[in-house]
C-alpha cells in the first residue's frame, strides 16, 4: 500500500476542516469514498501508479472533527464545499472517481458545474430510485445480512479484510464509532430514500462518463446502471461479473484496468 | 411526590408465535394479518376507561404517549387521547400528562404548541407538557426524519414552542434552520405560563443539558426497571450538581412496571403471562432499528458503546421466570406490602419525585388492569405519596394541583363499553 500523505484542508465561511489523502503523481484524480468512510485500499494504489490521487474525507468523517458536518446543511452546501476544496487544492478540472455514495456526490459535482470535471467514473453510484427495484437502506439493514448484499463472495478475502475488526477492545470500539459516524455524516444527504433530484440534473453532465457496476450488486441493483446511462449524454456502462457493490475491490484487476484505460483516453 | 399512571395502549392479543413469525412489533408488523379495526376500537376505549379509573382512584396524573406503526402502542397522536381525558376529568385534581407529542417529527412544531395549549385550556391548567425527542423507530424509520438532524430539529422546535406559548408575546417571525414561519401568533395560548415541561429521555447527556438549561423535569423512560435506571439517574444527579442546580427530586421522573395482587403467589399467577407477553412480543424489536447512524450525536455515541451491551443483556430475558423479573426489579410486583417496600426503596434510591407506573402491561385484560389499579391506589400509593413533600416543592407539576389530592370516593369503572 502506498504511503499516502495527509493534508488537512479548511474551507468555507464555517471553516470546515477535512483531511485529504494524497498519493502518486500525474494528472489529478479526486476520489470520493462510499458511505462507510475513506479507506486507502489497493484500488487507490493502482490509480496512484499514473495519477495524483486526492482522496478527501467527507465532512465529519475525519477523526477528531465530528462536528464538521454541522456546517454542511444540505446537498447544495456539500457541492459548494467540494468546489472550494478543489480551489484549495488548486485543481481546475480533475477527473472524478466516486464509489456508491461518493458516486452520487461526483455526479452532482459534474452536473452542477460541468466545466469543473474532466472525466467521470461512477462505481455503483446511488442517487436514483425505482419503486420496482428499491435501493436497500444500508443504515438499517441487519448486520448479518449486509455482507451478502455488498459482496459477491461474502466469505472471500476482500470481504474478510473489510469486515474484520481490530482485536483490541478499545481499538474495536473506536473503529465501530468511526464507522457509525461516517454512515451518519453521509446518511445526512440521502435519508430515508437516496433520491434527491439527481435525475433532473444528470443531463447537464458534459464529461465523458464510465459507469461500472457489479452484476451481482444486491444493495443497489445493476438495473440502475442503465438509469444513469440513459440520462448522462456521453456515458458507457461496464458490468463486471463476479462482483457486487464493491467491484473495484472484488475484481480489482478488471476494474482498475477499465478505469485507467478510460482516464488515459 | 406525584404518581401517574402511564398507558402504552398495546394490542393485547398478538398470536402466540408472533415473535417467531415477525421481525418486529414496531415499524413493520402487518396490520392485515395481526389486527382488526373493531378490536383496536375496543382497546382505545378500554385505555380511556383504565386511565379514567386511575384518575378516579386517586392517582395524581394520567399519561399517554406517541408511537407510530407500533403494535405495543398505537396512539399516533397522544393529544387526541389527552383531549378526551382532559374533558372527562374536569371534576378531579388530576394532571393530564402528555409524554407526549414528538417534537422533531411534527411540522410545524407550532401544531404541538397549539394542541397543548388547547389541552391546558380544556383542563383548566392541568397539563404537563412532555416534549419527547422521539425514538429512532418513530422519528427516523416511520416519519423519515434524517437521524443526524433529529436533535437539532428537537432543540429548535422546543425553543419555538416555548416562545409561541407566551401570553405577552406578540406575533413574530421564526427564521429557523428547520422551520420558517413568517407569522406566528398562537390561538389559544396555555393557562399555565408555561405548563411544566418534562423531557423523556433514554440517558443521552444532550437531553440532560436541555433539562438543566431550561429547568425542565428529566424523565428516564425505560422498561428495564430501577436497577438499570440507577446508573442512569446517578449520572443525571451528578450532572445536576455540576450545573449547580438544587437536588430537588421532582426534577426527575421515572417509569416503573408495577403489578399488585393480594399475595406474592397470586401476583405471579395473575400477571406472569402478561409480563412475558410484554417482553416477548411488545419488546420484539431488532437492535439495528434503535440506533440508525446519527440518531445519537457523536458524544452520546462514544458514551453509549458500553450501555448498549448492558441493554442487550437485559433484553436477554427469554428464560426469566416471574421471580427473575421481580428480583431484578424490572417489574416491581407482589403483595401490597412487597410492592410498597420495593417501590419506596426504588424511588428513594433513584431520587425521583415524579413517578410513572405502568399498570397495564402487555396482554393484561381490562378487568385485571382495573384490579391492579385499584390495589395500587388503595394499598400501595398511600405509603409513598408523601415522600419528599416535607422538604421539596414540586415545581414541575401544574400549580393548581400541587397540594396533596384529597381522598377520592371509591372509584367505579367508567364507560364499560367493550
Amino acid at each position: 500500500v502506498t504511503a499516502a500523505e495527509s493534508r488537512t484542508i479548511t474551507v468555507g465561511v464555517d471553516r470546515v476542516a477535512s483531511c485529504v489523502k494524497v498519493a502518486g503523481s500525474g494528472p489529478p484524480i479526486v476520489f470520493l469514498h462510499g458511505a462507510g468512510g475513506l479507506r486507502w485500499d489497493a484500488f487507490l494504489d493502482t490509480l496512484a501508479q499514473d495519477h495524483t490521487v486526492f482522496a478527501p474525507e467527507h465532512p465529519g468523517t475525519t477523526p477528531g472533527e465530528p462536528d464538521a458536518i454541522k456546517a454542511i446543511d444540505d446537498l447544495w452546501d456539500l457541492v459548494l464545499y467540494y468546489y472550494e476544496l478543489f480551489e484549495a487544492l488548486e485543481l481546475d478540472s480533475p477527473a472524478l472517481v466516486g464509489i456508491s455514495f461518493g458516486g452520487m456526490v461526483a455526479a452532482e459535482l459534474a452536473a452542477t458545474n460541468p466545466e469543473r470535471v474532466s472525466r467521470l467514473v461512477l462505481v455503483s453510484p446511488i442517487g436514483l430510485w425505482r419503486d420496482d427495484a428499491p435501493v436497500r437502506n444500508w443504515m438499517i439493514t441487519p448486520p448479518e445480512e449486509l455482507p451478502g448484499l455488498v459482496f459477491y463472495d461474502p466469505a472471500g478475502p476482500v470481504a474478510r479484510e473489510l469486515l474484520t475488526l481490530p482485536e483490541d477492545e478499545a481499538e474495536r470500539a473506536q473503529a465501530q464509532i468511526q464507522h457509525t459516524w461516517s454512515l451518519a455524516c453521509t446518511g445526512k444527504f440521502v435519508w430515508p430514500i437516496p433520491q434527491k433530484g439527481l435525475a433532473k440534473r444528470l443531463h447537464r453532465i458534459s464529461a465523458a462518463t464510465l459507469i461500472i457496476w457489479g452484476s451481482e450488486d444486491k444493495l443497489v441493483p445493476p438495473i440502475y446502471a442503465e438509469e444513469f446511462a440513459a440520462r448522462i449524454p456521453n456515458a458507457r456502462v461496464e458490468l463486471v461479473a463476479e462482483a457486487a457493490h464493491v467491484p473495484h475491490l472484488e475484481q480489482l484487476g478488471t476494474v482498475s484496468a477499465l478505469v485507467r484505460d478510460f482516464l488515459a483516453l | 411526590m406525584k404518581i401517574s399512571m402511564f398507558h402504552l395502549m398495546p394490542y393485547r392479543d398478538l398470536p402466540d408465535d408472533f415473535e417467531r413469525r415477525y421481525r418486529s412489533v414496531w415499524v413493520d408488523p402487518p396490520w392485515g394479518e395481526l389486527a382488526d379495526a373493531e378490536t383496536a376500537g375496543m382497546y382505545y376505549n378500554w385505555t380511556f376507561d383504565e386511565l379514567l379509573f386511575a384518575a378516579e382512584a386517586g392517582l395524581d396524573g394520567i399519561c399517554v404517549n406517541e408511537h407510530h406503526q407500533n403494535a405495543y402502542g398505537f396512539m399516533p397522536n397522544p393529544n387526541v387521547m389527552g383531549s378526551v381525558l382532559a374533558r372527562l376529568t374536569n371534576h378531579l385534581d388530576v394532571a393530564i400528562v402528555q409524554m407526549g407529542a414528538t417534537l422533531p417529527s411534527t411540522n410545524p412544531p407550532t401544531r404541538i404548541a397549539e394542541e397543548y395549549a388547547m389541552l391546558d385550556c380544556i383542563s383548566g391548567g392541568r397539563l404537563v407538557a412532555g416534549m419527547p425527542i422521539g425514538s429512532a423507530m418513530d422519528v427516523n424509520l416511520c416519519y423519515g426524519i434524517t437521524p443526524i438532524e433529529q436533535r437539532e430539529r428537537y432543540a429548535e422546535a422546543h425553543d419555538l414552542i416555548l416562545k409561541a406559548w407566551r401570553t405577552d408575546q406578540e406575533m413574530f417571525a421564526w427564521n429557523g434552520k428547520y422551520f420558517q414561519l413568517g407569522m406566528v401568533n398562537l390561538w389559544p395560548r396555555p393557562i399555565q405560563q408555561p405548563p411544566p415541561v418534562w423531557l423523556p429521555g433514554a440517558g443521552s447527556s444532550s437531553t440532560w443539558d436541555l433539562a438543566a438549561t431550561y429547568d425542565h423535569c428529566y424523565c428516564f423512560l425505560s422498561f428495564y426497571g430501577n436497577a438499570f435506571g440507577k446508573k442512569m439517574m446517578d449520572g443525571f444527579w451528578e450532572f445536576v450538581a455540576q450545573r449547580e442546580l438544587d437536588a430537588n427530586p421532582h426534577r426527575a421522573g421515572f417509569l416503573q412496571l408495577v403489578v399488585v395482587a393480594d399475595t406474592d403467589a397470586q401476583a405471579e399467577k395473575d400477571y406472569y403471562q402478561h409480563i412475558r407477553y410484554f417482553f416477548d412480543k411488545c419488546q420484539h424489536i431488532p437492535v439495528y432499528y434503535f440506533w440508525p447512524p446519527g440518531h445519537q450525536d457523536y458524544k452520546s455515541l462514544v458514551r453509549s458503546t458500553g450501555i448498549q451491551k448492558e441493554l442487550k443483556a437485559l433484553a436477554d430475558n427469554k428464560e426469566w421466570k416471574f421471580k427473575d423479573f421481580v428480583e431484578r426489579q424490572v417489574v416491581i410486583g407482589g403483595s401490597p406490602a412487597s410492592v410498597r417496600d420495593q417501590l419506596q426503596d426504588a424511588v428513594k434510591k433513584l431520587r425521583v419525585g415524579n413517578l410513572m407506573v405502568l399498570l397495564q402491561i402487555g396482554s393484561m385484560p381490562h378487568e385485571l388492569t382495573l384490579k391492579n389499579i385499584d390495589l395500587f391506589a388503595r394499598e400501595v400509593m398511600p405509603a409513598i405519596r408523601d415522600l419528599w413533600d416535607d422538604e421539596w416543592e414540586n415545581d414541575w407539576w401544574p400549580e393548581r394541583l400541587r397540594t396533596r389530592r384529597a381522598k377520592t370516593q371509591e372509584a367505579v369503572p367508567a364507560g364499560g363499553t367493550t
